[in-house]
């Protein structure tokens, strides 16, 4: 079979694959999503969540550039929670609970109705090379498709084998092949693989489930939405289950730890520390005589039940056992049994910041094929490549993310020079410049940025202006208005000593001072719409800190400015030591900022690094 | 940009010492320093003061202007008199200047070459220049932190990675089964950072003081005659010499003029296995202080070197030669090699590069009264309960930062490390 030529090609329809096909087809690029099945799209293949702390921070800033992750959540969240709410504004993620079938037929719809978007059903066996170009893929029906970018977001399928007990099943997810001739292939290009390990706990039908024994966790009383479009859940809100493992379920794993997968010495692949199986719970805290389970419902339609907090590989007669000394789990049934899964993954230091293989032209890579775990930042991920090939095969400049200015920025260069030694997750401490990067400003971080590289469209920008404009009036009364230490005073308000007036914007730094109090004070700001005003609360607090921040803002953003070219010949350079030259070389740093990050490289290493671009750059001028 | 500065003329005993200062800040430091602003590139002789208006220094001053400097940005230089303790105290005035820090090496030329004030031939040559400071800078460097500070760094690190781990649980693991509370742990690691600093900066203080000039430690085994050759070179009885071995517990200080040059002396207690107590203390803050001298001399009855403590430039002889045989025997009884042991110790220490040290001093300093700065604040919003700690965590995260050059970096995957070594992570 003849297919025409593409721009670009998705392989793999998860949450890296449809983010990236929605923003490659947002630039204007003629995308192809290929996939094993249409029922793929927007499969969560774990905890029916999206967002979190981190994660949360990732799906705003996917929203502000127009991609799709946040809308498909917002639909189909059946509870929101924003967790810390007790905290800073800037530590806060907004998280849901998602029903999958929701989600799933509402990533179809918005996926089947993108213009520039085409979906095939396919299994991709191969890429077509030409030199050290990817030129397009070639299904395992044997035809080809050529393209100009081809992006593969394989998830777990590259040798994905799946353990239970000590039975081993060769698949990507339960139920699902495992991609071997492309993992062959990728291993022929020569790139650095690992393998790594994750799993899942055992599905439970919850009308078997005696819900009237356990406590319950209801979702936010006013839920925190993920879109910047969105304003109220659609679904009906549901509360999930909490329950805890007792001594009884650890006797059981105990025993039964010589047959678990991870134990038995089965699996050589690394797991994420910050979620470890409850084999791992158990033995790691020994003196720990309880561990807390969330039963949370996979959808509106069924009786699923995801027991967040036990995944396992103990064989199914354990998983079984186990799960009903639990309270309210006694009578139990288990639909489908826990599992681990191992699979190969590509050293993403092999990557530039674009997600873009260096060492093949046309060859991007995104999502938990680079090492990570998470939907979050799969389609994080999904986003930065997709928009990178469009940019490139459409001859646009290139998207590069910051570390100041957002939490893909952050993964991004995480990924691409430190590498992972365990699934990457987001956390919040990642984030240097965590105070500024923040949950509700993530429109005004990147959507600017967006709508200069043409991944924003019409109707965001129109909401984008208006919200901007009405964000500066109001921040500009807020300044102009001078507030006397006396009106303060009868606020009942801590006034300076000084008798100066102060700006109501400085008074609202203060965290015993909100809104509300500075609209009373300042009767011009009583129109303000509540979701600006908020906003303008929350940077006003952390504004000391953000000014203080900006010098090592602008520093690292200099250094981001200066592009060290991948041919760069470090050996060359004299005055460095044989080490620091060793690690330059391993990770080909593309920016000073990221030299500078490189563990044991000095200022005076950058400094001569400095010196030989201006010194190529003025050979060049003359 | 932060205006940075740094002793920019070669170290070692010279005739002047010359003090750079780079950036914005560059007037305010002249008017409060030097009383006034000279005319540009006019070398001016100024009555250089401290803050308070004490008297450094007479010097000549020569200042540039923003875009006709050697940086590009508004300059200052210091020509100050050559003695360690006037360059010390100018240093240390510097540092008290709110934005003013010192220069990392090679900073100055970066500058320069971010404000394209560089000709593609300096360009060239700018490595040797480079590649000399950092390595000075590296041996420095590990020679400061090899001994008590080392240790007490060490501590410092662990307390601090602690109480940032304890507070970013309970921000990123916030719907896990972390504690809620962490401020009394979090209040109580920090004090202790804070405390230790503090004796730390004193001590830094006190051996500022007495360090204004050289230090030679002499090392060997007991009783291999070293308080007896400080005794010969001081001309008095300083160290208590018997011949029991082990009798030097403690570190004895001599201060001596040797050809012009002001040295201080160690005395070390003797370097051998020990179990008694008192004397282990004594043999562990010999090393420490024989470790960070500027040159030791090892002393033995076989011309053997203490091998763990020989640095490069260190005299190595053999003791009590009282026949004169060796050619670098001394011999306290008939003063053979004494006249030649001055002579070397001369030489050598024009090489070493003294203020070296001073600079790193310098440096250490500043660290620990920014890293103080910010635990200061990071203790006063942790106390006020959990809403705060998003903030405490950033003057935590900037007081670690301010330590860094001592502490080490601290990398989020080591606060990770922590946290999943200590709370059960994972629903
Ligand atoms: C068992 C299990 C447990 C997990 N547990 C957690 C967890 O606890 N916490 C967490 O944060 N994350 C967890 N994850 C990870 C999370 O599900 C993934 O990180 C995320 O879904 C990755 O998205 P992706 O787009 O990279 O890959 P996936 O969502 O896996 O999508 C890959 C897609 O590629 C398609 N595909 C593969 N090969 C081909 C081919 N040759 N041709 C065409 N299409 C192909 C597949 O059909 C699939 O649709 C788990 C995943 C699994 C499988």
């Amino acid at each position: 079979m003849k297919h025409d030529r593409v721009d670009v090609i998705v392989v793999g329809g998860g949450h890296a694959g449809t983010e990236a096909a929605a923003a490659a087809a947002r630039m204007g690029a003629e995308t192809l999503l290929i996939t094993l099945r249409l029922s793929d799209l927007g499969v969560m293949s774990c905890n029916p969540a999206i967002g979190g702390l981190g994660k949360g921070h990732l799906v705003r800033e996917i929203d502000a550039l127009d991609g799709i992750m946040g809308r498909i959540a917002d639909k189909a969240g059946i509870q929101f929670r924003l967790l810390n709410r007790r905290k800073g504004p800037a530590v806060q993620g907004p998280r849901a609970q998602a029903d999958r079938a929701l989600y799933r037929s509402a990533m179809r719809t918005e996926i089947e109705s993108t213009p520039h978007l085409t979906v095939l059903e396919a299994e991709v066996a191969d890429l077509s090379v030409k030199g050290d170009r990817v030129t397009g893929v070639q299904l395992a029906d044997g035809s080809i498709i050529p393209a100009g970018a081809v992006i593969l977001t394989s998830g777990t399928f590259l040798r994905g084998v799946i353990h239970i007990g000590d039975r081993q099943i060769a698949g990507g997810r339960m139920g699902d092949r495992p991609s071997v001739r492309l993992a062959e292939r990728i291993e022929s290009l020569g790139l650095p693989l690992g393998r790594l390990k994750t799993g899942t706990p055992p599905r439970i039908d919850g009308k078997t489930i005696d819900w009237a024994r356990l406590e319950k966790q209801p979702g936010d009383e006013d839920p925190v939405m993920f879109s910047f479009f969105s304003k109220a859940p659609e679904a009906r809100q549901i509360s999930c289950g909490i329950t805890e493992t007792n001594e009884k379920t650890h006797e059981i794993i105990r025993e039964n730890l010589d047959q678990s997968a991870m134990y038995g010495g089965h699996i050589e692949g690394v797991g994420p520390r910050y979620c470890p199986s409850i084999e791992d719970k158990v033995v790691r805290f020994a003196d720990k005589s309880s561990h807390q389970i969330f039963l949370e419902p996979e959808s509106l339609s069924d009786d699923l039940i995801y027991p967040n907090g036990i995944s396992t590989s103990l064989p199914e007669e354990a998983q079984q056992a186990y799960v009903r000394s639990i309270r309210g789990l006694e009578h139990a049934d288990i639909v489908q049994p826990g599992y681990a899964i191992e699979y190969d993954y590509v050293d993403p230091r092999a990557l530039d910041s674009r997600l873009h293989l260096r060492s093949m032209q046309g060859l991007f890579l995104a999502g938990q094929i680079n090492g990570t775990t998470g939907y979050e930042e799969a389609a994080a991920q999904g986003l930065v490549s997709g928009a990178n090939a469009a940019a490139e095969v459409l001859g646009k400049d290139a998207l590069i993310f910051s570390r100041t200015t957002s939490y893909i920025g952050v993964m991004v260069d995480d990924l691409t020079t430190k590498g992972v030694s365990e699934p990457y997750r987001m956390f919040t401490s990642r984030a240097e410049f965590r105070l500024s990067l923040r949950a509700d400003n993530a429109d005004s971080r990147l959507t600017p940025f967006g709508l200069d590289h043409g991944l924003v469209q019409a109707e965001r920008r129109l909401m984008f202006e208006t919200k901007a404009e009405a964000l500066e009036a109001a921040k500009s009364k807020l300044v102009g208005a001078r507030l006397l230490p006396r009106d303060l005073e009868a606020a009942g308000l801590k006034a300076p000593k000084d008798g100066q007036p102060r700006s109501a914007y400085h008074v609202l730094s203060d965290r015993d001072v909100d809104w509300s109090l500075i609209s009373k004070l300042v009767p011009e700001l009583e129109t303000v719409l509540p979701d600006i005003a908020a906003q303008l609360e929350r940077e006003a607090l952390y504004a000391s800190y953000v000014e203080r921040q900006k010098r090592d803002v602008a520093a690292l953003a200099k250094d981001e400015g200066y592009r060290i070219p991948d041919d760069f010949d470090y050996d060359a350079l004299s005055g460095l030591s044989n080490e620091i030259t060793l690690k330059l070389k391993t990770v080909r740093p593309e920016t000073l900022a990221q030299a500078g990050r490189i563990e044991g490289v000095t200022p005076a290493a950058l400094t001569l690094i400095l010196a030989a671009l201006k010194r190529q750059a003025m050979s060049r001028a003359v | 940009m932060e205006t940075i500065y740094a002793l920019a003329s070669a170290s070692g005993k010279a005739g002047v010492a010359v003090v750079r200062v780079s950036g914005s800040a560059v007037d305010t430091v002249c008017l409060r320093m030097a009383g006034r602003l000279p005319q540009p590139r006019l070398a001016t002789v100024c009555r250089i003061q401290d803050l308070e208006g004490g008297y450094l220094d007479e010097a000549l001053v020569l200042r540039f202007l923003e875009g006709a400097s050697f940086t590009g940005e508004s300059v200052v230089e210091f020509h100050l008199h050559g003695s360690l303790a006037v360059v010390s105290a100018v240093l240390r005035t510097l540092g008290c200047f709110d934005g003013l820090r010192l220069a990392e090496p090679g900073e100055f030329t970066r500058r320069a070459l971010e404000n394209g004030r560089m000709e593609l031939t300096q360009v060239e040559g700018l490595s040797d220049l480079i590649e000399a400071e950092t390595e000075a800078q590296r041996v420095q460097a590990l020679r400061q932190l090899s001994g008590a500070l080392g240790q007490k760094t060490a501590e410092w690190r662990t307390q601090l990675v602690q109480a940032a781990s304890l507070l970013e649980a309970t921000i990123d693991f916030a719907d896990e089964e972390v504690p809620v509370d962490v401020t009394p742990d979090v209040e109580r690691l920090l004090q202790a950072v804070d405390t230790s600093i503090r004796g730390e900066l004193r001590g830094l203080e006190a051996a500022e003081r007495v360090r204004s000039g050289f230090v030679v430690a002499i090392v060997g085994a007991p009783n291999a005659g070293k308080s007896t050759l400080l005794n010969m070179l001081a001309g008095r009885d300083a160290a208590i010499t018997s011949e029991i071995a082990g009798t030097t517990r403690d570190v004895i200080e001599v201060r001596l003029d040797i050809a012009g040059l002001a040295v201080t002396l160690l005395d070390t207690a003797g370097l051998r296995e020990t179990t008694d107590p008192l004397e282990v203390a004594g043999i562990s803050r010999a090393r420490v202080r024989a470790a960070e001298a500027d040159l030791r001399i090892h002393l033995d009855v076989a011309g053997q070197a203490v091998d763990d403590l020989l640095q490069e430039n260190d005299i190595c002889l053999v003791s009590k030669d009282d026949d004169g045989v060796f050619e670098n025997g001394v011999s306290a009884k008939t003063g053979w090699g004494i006249d030649r042991l001055i002579l070397l110790l001369e030489k050598r220490l024009k090489d070493v590069p003294a203020s070296a040290g001073l600079v790193n001093r310098q440096r250490h300093r500043e660290a620990l009264e920014r890293g103080l700065d910010h635990l200061g604040s990071a203790i006063a919003l942790v106390s006020e309960g959990s809403d705060m700690y998003d903030l405490a965590s950033e003057e935590l995260r900037a007081a670690i930062h301010g330590l860094q050059r001592l502490v080490g970096q601290v990398d989020v995957e080591d606060l990770l490390g922590e946290i999943f070594a200590n709370f059960c992570i994972g629903k």
